[in-house]
């Protein structure tokens, strides 16, 4: 078997970053440990490079086609590099400033962002499996950075055993497909559940359920939702970024391709499921968030809300080739849009942080006086979140409300589920701009936000802005990416 | 690029051009900013003049929309969306009129800018909010209508957010939330027509207005599914407009915003939604406008009365001119139910004189509370005549132009409301019931009573009487130069309007008849 090692390569620099990572920090003195990150953004860069390299080179297999280099890949490799660049960044001072261990953040992190690049090109059970765990461990321990905090340590632990315990399930339900297809790779999954029927058929529907509900935990949807809020908020807040984007996004990633592909036929079982899933998923996200007053805590519901708006399109799938194909383009758009903002987010909060590190929602009061270009992007970030022109969010959800329409019958209804979720989901989005906007600030000084972290922000607020112009760059992603699969 | 196919796009983007300059203007420098907000919609105001000068309203054509300065190119292709942009009589006086009054008001708020200053920011959403108001009536793509539909939501809600008086947070939240829950059905509504809408050679689906509107005149739409989408469509209209019972936003709204952004809202934003109705709802929904007509009527009467005894009831000034524009907004929506070219005319102009009057009136209140820092009659006092004869001359000219004197710009649409419901339109194949709409038209007439009513009152206790002894003391400067200058423009309209109302009905009268065909009129 020969191996395609152009289409490795991205994986093979980011492994060969993370161990040049981790040896480097062990030559670093003390006060130097934070140059880490410069080495780290340095080999993210160039896998990043790498990845683009294998665009219009056509489709490439490897490993018996357990591993797939194609337009779905390239451009979810691309925005976890690209979200691994942004993590990376407002890593730096809040890291070098808290009293962390950098080297071994650094080594983590990059390791669960290896597991990120695996999961768009995994086309095989064992593979999604090994890619999802490769995210998960170190976000673990990345969770209970905060060592001497009991809220950090709390986090840690219920992240890792309700992360444990989904593994465990999902795992037993991929053996159960194993057993009852004879295959791993997705396409003969596919078309092995075709020919299964009676007690046999029963047994899959099951096996796919555990597999469900193994990813429902990554994704952090309800009921499978509750140890989100209290990890996020004894996280780092850079690690609370890659949870909330990079870890979820790679659970949809994982997801995309079992029901798009693997399951496909078998919808009838699973749609009413993932109906369910997204109704009350967004539902309680949004009526808890309402409630909240701590920023952190507040992304996280907020996360959870936009994990039942992405599990929507997944509910649309239907015999219909045409409407699977909007829906996996609904799904995959919104990813790409929600990243950015909901990494602009972070980014803020994490500038803040230094300042407030309870980091409540009035903490933010007057900075549109302290911080003027903080307190511009945050409220386009929240206004995007909240899927309002101008900003990109509009596009995103604009696309699963088609995608819904277009199904008719239960479509329609998620997609009136979805409006009203979205206009409820304002009450909460526009706390934060209010306070930076309408109120002041007890501590007027100007606030001096570090300039990695503005230059983050900027660049994921000019995006939002130009996607909300010219969305059909980013739509035409969702376009080519919903090619190969959807049909 | 020929002028008649960049015009539009340059004259409505141009703001958006202006508030980016307004926002590299270094701290401190206010005159600047003033000076860029004012050039911008100078330049707006005069380019929106040019067009309706150039524009050819000779020009016939065989099916609604009869557009002129067009220009129609690809958006976003993979979701069939276009930049397609163009004019046609109906838009014309309502884009003029945004224009205007947004020249009018960059002009006044070179003298006042309301508390807490930040005037980059106030000058910069003010013209983003002007684009997004222009936007509105320009666009023929449902797609690019329902983001210059949006765009209006956040400017308006810092405005009044930031800089409105003391519920100000209240007042903005709720406008934001009541118009966007209309509105997100309103978008789900486009999208159904999207997809049950025309299909081309390709098999590819289209947002294209003049498309859907061939299409759905055509009856290419179910009975059934125009029932349930025009509910929808109309649920988003409805909010903005603001229809009875969806009026409650508004009254806070615009008693909390700064005095520009009241006279925006009163004078642009809310004809957002009856314009809605006339181009999009009845055109491409005929059958569920036939309908829902009886309704919207009977809504409309509700609004004229209730807010007629609203305003009696309001001891706040801003507050009782807030509420008369349920009601007239009212005899706008009576006159689009009746299906008839008289009721639409009606509506339309109504939309324009409302506009002037109401975006006066509120220029007026503003003043007004400028001076005596308060806005409750009772404290005002009366005698305003005494100590400012002008401001309350012309305070008193604009109130008998909107409680519809005729000879002044608000008589015209109310009048031809009423008369448009005397008769509605019974050609159709349902037909409208002449009995119900004849009741509609008596309550109608009750209100306009009313109408005189309140507003002689409220007349009455403002400017009449003797003045307490506190504001003569007060030394109150009579009308400034930046006032007659945003002013005087209004007062002339409100009277030429009056007088030859055949510059505006002349120019929507094509569009007006092309649409009232649709429904055999």
């Amino acid at each position: 078997m020969t191996i395609d090692y152009h289409a490795i390569l991205p994986v093979l620099i980011l492994s060969g970053t993370i161990v040049i990572v981790l040896i480097t920090d062990l030559f670093l003195s003390p006060r130097h440990k934070s140059a880490s990150m410069w080495v780290a953004l340095v080999g993210v860069l160039a896998t990043l490079v790498a990845v683009l390299s294998l665009i219009g080179n056509g489709d490439r297999t490897t490993f018996g086609g357990s591993y797939q280099v194609d337009a779905f890949t390239i451009v979810f490799q691309t925005f976890f590099m690209s979200a691994a660049a942004v993590v990376l960044l407002i890593s730096y001072r809040y890291f070098r400033e808290g009293g962390f261990y950098q080297g071994e953040y650094y080594f983590l992190l990059l390791t669960s962002f290896l597991g990120c690049l695996l999961m768009p090109a995994s086309r095989d059970l064992l593979m999604l499996f090994l890619a999802l765990e490769l995210v998960s461990a170190p976000g673990f321990l990345m969770a209970a950075f905060r060592k001497s905090d009991v809220k950090g340590n709390e986090g840690g632990l219920k992240f890792f055993l309700i992360g444990v315990l989904s593994t465990a399930v999902m795992l037993y339900g991929m053996s159960l497909i194993y057993g009852l297809t004879g295959h791993l790779q997705l396409a003969a999954v596919s078309a092995g559940l075709q020919q299964l029927s009676g007690a046999k058929e029963t047994l899959a529907n099951a096996a796919i359920l555990f597999v469900v509900v193994g990813f429902a935990f990554k994704v952090s949807a309800v009921p499978f939702q509750f140890w989100a809020p209290d990890t996020y908020e004894g996280s780092p807040v850079p690690v609370a970024a890659f949870l909330g984007v990079a870890s979820s996004a790679a659970g949809f990633a994982g997801l995309l391709q079992l029901m798009f592909v693997a399951f496909v036929h078998e919808y009838h079982f699973w749609v009413p499921l993932f109906v369910a899933l997204s109704l009350v998923t967004m539902t309680l996200g949004n009526l808890v968030a309402l409630q909240q007053r701590q920023v952190v805590r507040l992304l996280a519901y907020s996360g959870i809300a936009q994990t039942g708006y992405i599990l929507l399109p997944f509910a649309l799938v239907s015999a219909d080739p045409a409407v699977n194909h909007s829906a996996f383009q609904a799904a995959v758009t919104y990813i790409l849009i929600y990243g950015i903002m909901n990494l602009g987010a972070f980014a803020v909060t994490t500038a803040i942080s230094s300042r407030h590190p309870l980091l409540r929602v009035e903490d933010f009061a007057g900075l549109a006086k302290t911080a003027p270009l903080l307190a511009t992007a945050m409220t386009v970030f929240m206004v995007s979140l909240a899927g309002v022109p101008p900003t990109g969010g509009f596009w995103a959800k604009l696309l699963i409300f088609q995608a819904g329409i277009q199904r008719g019958g239960v479509g329609v209804l998620l997609a009136v589920a979805m409006v009203i979720n979205s206009v409820i989901s304002v009450g909460y989005y526009f706390l934060i701009p209010r306070a930076m906007i309408f109120e002041d600030a007890e501590d007027q000084t100007p606030f001096r936000s570090p300039i990695l972290v503005t230059a983050v922000v900027a660049v994921a607020m000019t995006a939002l802005l130009v996607i909300f112009v010219v969305p059909n760059t980013i739509y035409r992603l969702g376009e080519v990416t919903s090619l190969g699969f959807g049909g | 690029m020929t002028w008649q196919n960049s015009a539009i796009t340059i004259t409505t983007l141009l703001p958006i051009v202006g508030a980016l300059g307004v926002l590299l203007v270094p701290k401190g420098d206010d005159r600047l900013v003033k000076g860029i907000g004012i050039a911008v919609t100078g330049v707006c105001l005069a380019l929106a003049i040019a067009i309706a000068a150039t524009y050819d309203y000779s020009a016939t054509c065989a099916a609604p929309p009869c557009l002129q300065f067009v220009l129609n190119v690809a958006w976003i292709p993979v979701i069939g969306a276009r930049y397609h942009v163009g004019i046609d009589g109906i838009s014309m006086p309502l884009y003029v009129l945004t224009f205007l009054l947004g020249f009018l008001c960059a002009i006044y708020t070179g003298r006042y800018v309301p508390e807490p200053g930040r005037i980059k920011a106030f000058v910069a959403l003010t013209l983003l909010l002007i684009t997004g108001m222009a936007g509105t009536f320009i666009a023929f793509d449902l797609i690019l209508f329902f983001v210059f539909w949006e765009l209006v939501l956040v400017p308006m809600y810092f405005l009044i957010g930031v800089w409105g008086s003391a519920n100000r947070q209240y007042a903005s939240i709720k406008f934001f939330l009541y118009t966007l829950f209309g509105s997100v059905f309103m978008l789900l509504g486009f999208l159904a027509l999207y997809f049950s809408g025309p299909v081309d050679a390709l098999g590819k689906h289209t947002f294209d207005l003049a498309a859907l509107t061939a299409f759905g005149a055509g009856g290419g739409y179910t009975h059934l599914f125009q029932l349930v989408v025009f509910g929808a469509i109309a649920l988003g209209f409805a909010v903005k407009v603001p229809m009875w019972p969806f009026h409650t936003w508004l009254p806070d709204a615009h008693t909390e915003a700064p005095t520009i952004g009241s006279v925006l809202l009163a004078g642009v934003m809310l004809k957002m939604g009856t314009y809605g109705f006339v181009r999009i709802a009845l055109p491409v929904l005929p059958q569920g406008a036939v309908a829902y007509a009886p309704w919207i009527g009977g809504l409309a009467a509700i609004a004229i009365v209730y807010a007629a005894l609203a305003c009696l009831a309001q001891k706040d000034l801003k507050r009782l001119i807030a509420f008369s524009s349920v009601g007239h907004m009212g005899f706008v929506m009576l006159g689009i139910a009746t299906l008839t070219t008289i009721g639409i005319q009606a509506a339309i102009f109504g939309m324009v004189a409302h506009g002037v009057i109401t975006g006066m009136l509120f220029f007026c209140v503003g003043s007004i509370y400028d001076r005596y820092h308060t806005r409750e009659i009772a404290d005002i006092g009366g005698g305003m005549s005494e100590i400012m004869p002008k401001m309350s001359g012309i305070f008193a000219f604009v109130a008998i132009a909107s409680l519809g004197l005729p000879g002044l710009a608000g008589f015209w649409g109310e009048v031809m409301a009423l008369l448009g419901s005397f008769s509605p339109n019974t050609s159709t194949v349902a037909g409208l019931n002449v009995g119900l709409f004849r009741a509609f038209m008596i309550l109608g007439g009750i209100g306009t009573i009313l109408t005189a009513g309140y507003f002689l009152w409220m007349l009455q206790r403002v400017n009449m009487g003797l003045a307490p002894e506190r504001w003569k003391e007060h030394g109150f400067r009579d009308i400034l130069t930046v006032e007659w200058v945003s002013w005087v423009p209004l007062l002339v309209l409100i009277l030429v309007l009056g007088l030859i109302p055949s510059i505006v009905l002349n120019s929507t009268e094509q569009g007006v008849n092309q649409i009232v065909r649709i429904f055999g009129g």
